[in-house]
């Protein structure tokens, strides 16, 4: 394979090799990002334009007081997450996160399913005052006082 | 006065960089005479003189002087005293502090014990490693001053986040720095060979050791952190492809390919653009793995502070640093000559190919991390999570693992497939053999299917290159070699059988209950309240039961509750068996009395890190065998002059 070929070619060749390698992970990278990557939707954004049922996406929001209740089996829960908007309820099996509470902000990861439940693998509280979702962050800034009013 | 002096050790060692970088750069255009001569005892003093700073600063959270206003913010006088250690570097500025150490640290050692390059692009590698050091003074000094004091003294100090207070912060960031900051040198090595055009396997065996320093460092750490973050967080998961976590994988893989492409110059004096490319990328990987974690751009229990002035600090600093290295690598890369041609079929191709390979996964993890805060500009949120990384990482990762079991096996140069053709149907078929019987054995993904049946093969042919070899007089690098990829194999194995075949169980427990995960019976005996040094807990006592085994241990998860800074926080508990893990975490208690229990059985997941020991460890034995090989020719060197000098004493009379 070597022979004949001068060592610019050689150079040549591998900086090609190189090159379509790196620009094909990259596309690839692009393409699985745009149909991988999980969306973040609020509870009044997630009743306007619902993600399709199965698709893995983040629910933010506050969780109403009063709604957190404990199901027959002792470890799935169901609560109710508002923005002071919509209302969505929500299902999680699972040991909660140490700081989660009603009234309280969380992000639900998770799919929307055919009914209309929003079933979460996994629920972001705050863990300390210095450890807020970015997502959540934002919102507590700016929606959250009127979000907790308007679903007490 | 302790932090005063500190902060005047650290103003010091700034300016000394800036004489280093002044001194070096008019050496470099061969006008500094005397001047170039200070370059290296600069710059080892100005280690030592970062080394007195952060001294100081351990002193200040070890006697918990609350007129500091970090160890305000970050530490209590009732915390344990290896927390207090440790708190030092756990928050923004102590860590910002470690990062300069360590970096000026590099700089003194290589200025120390480093005599093997000529003396002008030593100075300019010197120079560099100031110019960069110069940035991060700055940064610490202006917007991150970790000895400011308070104008009032303060009563009591807030302590420091629970989720840290684990022997594991005492280990992982100080190992994962020694990593991230080591690869520095590689990036200083890179720019002054560039600047004085100096590429060739001298090069290439200077920068070797250093990288494999780093980089033995960095597998450490990456390792300890994926450990402390299994058992601590209690998620029960090993690998989240959390931002920050990428932010370590990135100059690991970086590095990885960095050395394999060395050892390429190094031998065969082949890649040398590329070799000069990856040390600039890994150590920018680094710093852009600085700016995600330290900026305050990401939240999570990395992210210290949030401070926007801080975050667009560390932006101009890597525009300089990654955009000047870049710039320069365009202006210079065409004057390095071609290296040395080889085959397809040949060790370098091999390597060429494992090269390429980590590239693009690198690509796709630096992609995939970078996306959110891409799409956030736009204001639309996403997360990249596993569905993502996995699939698209594995499309590039199978291949460079199958790679990697034959590569080893070929010549340098050039070689006949023919001869190692024996080899590769031997392990094919072990591969092809597993994919059959796993897949009749129980269903599984394709991807914990694909891990399990190559880790096998893996580790087999990672051991092949060892056959017909005298094992008495093998040098030490190649055991080094054999060592990391049968770790690489042993992790992989332990990655998929955990992905494949853990059990979960979720369930509401009342006293004496009994709940039965994978071959384990679990019974809830107790949950009694404990005390810690500054925390209180529920701590559940379950007796767990193999299979139908009469003896039972016991473990004991805990809920527990700091009141410095008031939080809860889950401690799981383990029980470990040579074939896996059981892993238990306490909730909380139901209405009714039962209590929520959460346990996995994760078979053959301490693979995963005893393979990253592993690795870490094929690259220690690599490091003894370059730098024993290096010290015999200094030895013998040595020999030659003291013989010829004789040899002329005799003629001479």
């Amino acid at each position: 394979m070597n022979t004949g070929i001068k060592p610019k070619h050689q150079r040549l060749v591998l900086v090609v090799i190189a090159l379509v390698a790196l620009v094909g992970a990259g596309l690839l990278a692009a393409w699985a990002l745009r149909s991988q990557a999980s969306y973040f939707f609020v509870p009044s954004e997630m009743q306007a334009a619902p993600p399709p049922t199965g698709q893995a996406v983040r629910l933010g929001g506050m969780v109403e007081e009063g709604s957190l209740k404990t199901m027959q089996d002792g470890v799935t829960i169901a609560f109710i997450v508002g923005d002071g908007k919509a209302r969505i309820p929500v299902r999680y099996a699972g040991i909660v996160p140490d700081l989660f509470v009603e009234g309280s902000g969380v992000v639900a990861e998770g799919r929307l399913e055919p009914d209309g439940t929003f079933v979460a693998d996994t629920l972001l509280a705050k863990h300390d005052e210095n450890y807020i979702p970015r997502e959540l962050k934002d919102m507590t800034e700016a929606q959250a006082r009127a979000a907790v009013a308007e679903t007490q | 006065m302790i932090a005063e002096f500190g902060l005047a050790a650290l103003w010091l060692a700034a300016a000394l960089a800036g004489l280093q970088l002044f001194a070096g750069a008019i050496a470099l255009k061969g006008r500094a005479g005397e001047l170039s001569r200070l370059v290296r005892p600069v710059a080892v003093m100005q280690g030592a003189l970062t080394a007195v700073s952060f001294a100081a600063l351990v002193m200040l959270f070890l006697r918990t002087d609350l007129s500091v206003k970090l160890v305000v913010a970050n530490s209590h006088s009732a915390k344990p005293f290896i927390y207090k250690l440790a708190g030092t570097w756990g928050n923004h500025e102590g860590s910002m502090l470690l990062w300069v150490t360590v970096m000026a640290g590099m700089g003194a050692l290589i200025a120390l014990l480093e005599r093997r390059l000529p003396e002008r692009t030593m100075l300019a590698t010197l120079a560099t490693q100031a110019f960069v050091g110069l940035g991060f003074y700055a940064f610490l000094l202006f917007s991150s001053n970790p000895f400011e004091r308070l104008p009032m003294p303060a009563a009591e100090g807030m302590g420091l986040n629970p989720l840290l207070q684990d022997i594991g912060l005492a280990f992982h960031p100080p190992t994962l720095y020694l990593g991230y900051v080591g690869l520095s040198v590689a990036f200083s090595f890179a720019v002054g060979a560039l600047l004085t055009g100096e590429v060739g396997p001298t090069f290439a065996r200077v920068m070797r050791p250093w990288v494999l320093g780093a980089w033995i460092f960095l597998t450490i750490g990456i390792t300890a952190g994926s450990y402390w973050a299994y058992y601590e967080l209690g998620w029960g998961g090993w690998w989240f492809w959390d931002p920050v976590e990428n932010a370590s994988l990135m100059p690991w893989l970086a590095g990885t390919a960095l050395l394999h492409s060395a050892s390429v110059l190094a031998a065969r004096d082949a890649l040398r653009a590329w070799t000069v490319m990856l040390g600039v990328v890994a150590f920018s990987m680094s710093m852009i793995g600085t700016f995600l974690v330290r900026s305050g751009i990401l939240t999570s229990v990395h992210a210290f502070a949030v401070d926007p002035e801080r975050g667009s600090f560390i932006l101009v600093l890597l525009a300089i640093y990654i955009g000047g290295a870049l710039t320069l690598f365009a202006l210079k890369a065409g004057s390095i000559a071609e290296g040395a041609r080889f085959s397809a079929t040949s060790r370098e191709g091999a390597l060429v190919f494992n090269n390429v390979m980590l590239s693009a996964i690198l690509g796709i993890v630096l992609l995939g991390t970078l996306y959110p805060l891409l799409t956030e500009a736009f204001g639309v949120k996403v997360s990249v999570g596993p569905p993502y990384f996995n699939p698209v990482g594995a499309i590039f990762a199978v291949p460079m693992l199958v790679v990697m079991a034959v590569g080893p096996l070929l010549r340098w140069r050039r070689d006949a497939f023919a001869r190692v053709r024996k080899s590769v149907i031997f392990v094919g078929l072990i591969f092809a053999l597993l994919l059959a019987v796993l897949l009749f054995w129980r269903p599984m993904g394709l991807l914990p299917w694909l891990g399990m049946a190559l880790s096998v093969p893996l580790a087999v042919a990672s051991v092949l290159p060892l056959r017909g070899r005298n094992l008495g007089h093998l040098p030490l690098s190649v055991w080094g070699m054999v060592v990391a990829h049968f770790g690489l194999a042993l992790a992989l194995f332990g990655m998929a059988a955990d992905s494949a075949l853990t059990v979960e169980k979720l369930a509401a427990a009342r006293i004496g209950d009994s709940t039965k995960v994978g071959p384990w019976t679990v019974t809830l005996d107790s949950v009694e309240p404990v005390a810690g040094p500054n925390w209180i807990a529920l701590e559940g006592r379950m007796s767990a039961t193999y299979r139908d085994k009469a003896e039972s241990s016991v473990i004991a998860p805990q809920a527990r509750s700091f009141w410095a800074p008031p939080q809860q926080t889950t401690e799981s508990a383990l029980l470990t068996r040579w074939n896996g893990q059981l892993y238990a975490v306490l909730g909380d208690e139901t209405e009714d009395g039962r209590w929520q229990l959460r346990l996995w059985w994760k078979p053959f997941v301490t693979c995963i890190w005893f393979g990253g020991l592993l690795v870490a460890l094929g690259g220690f034995l690599a490091l003894l065998g370059r730098v024993a090989v290096d010290l015999r020719r200094r030895v013998a060197v040595r020999k030659i002059a003291a013989r010829k000098e004789e040899l002329e004493k005799v003629q001479g009379r």
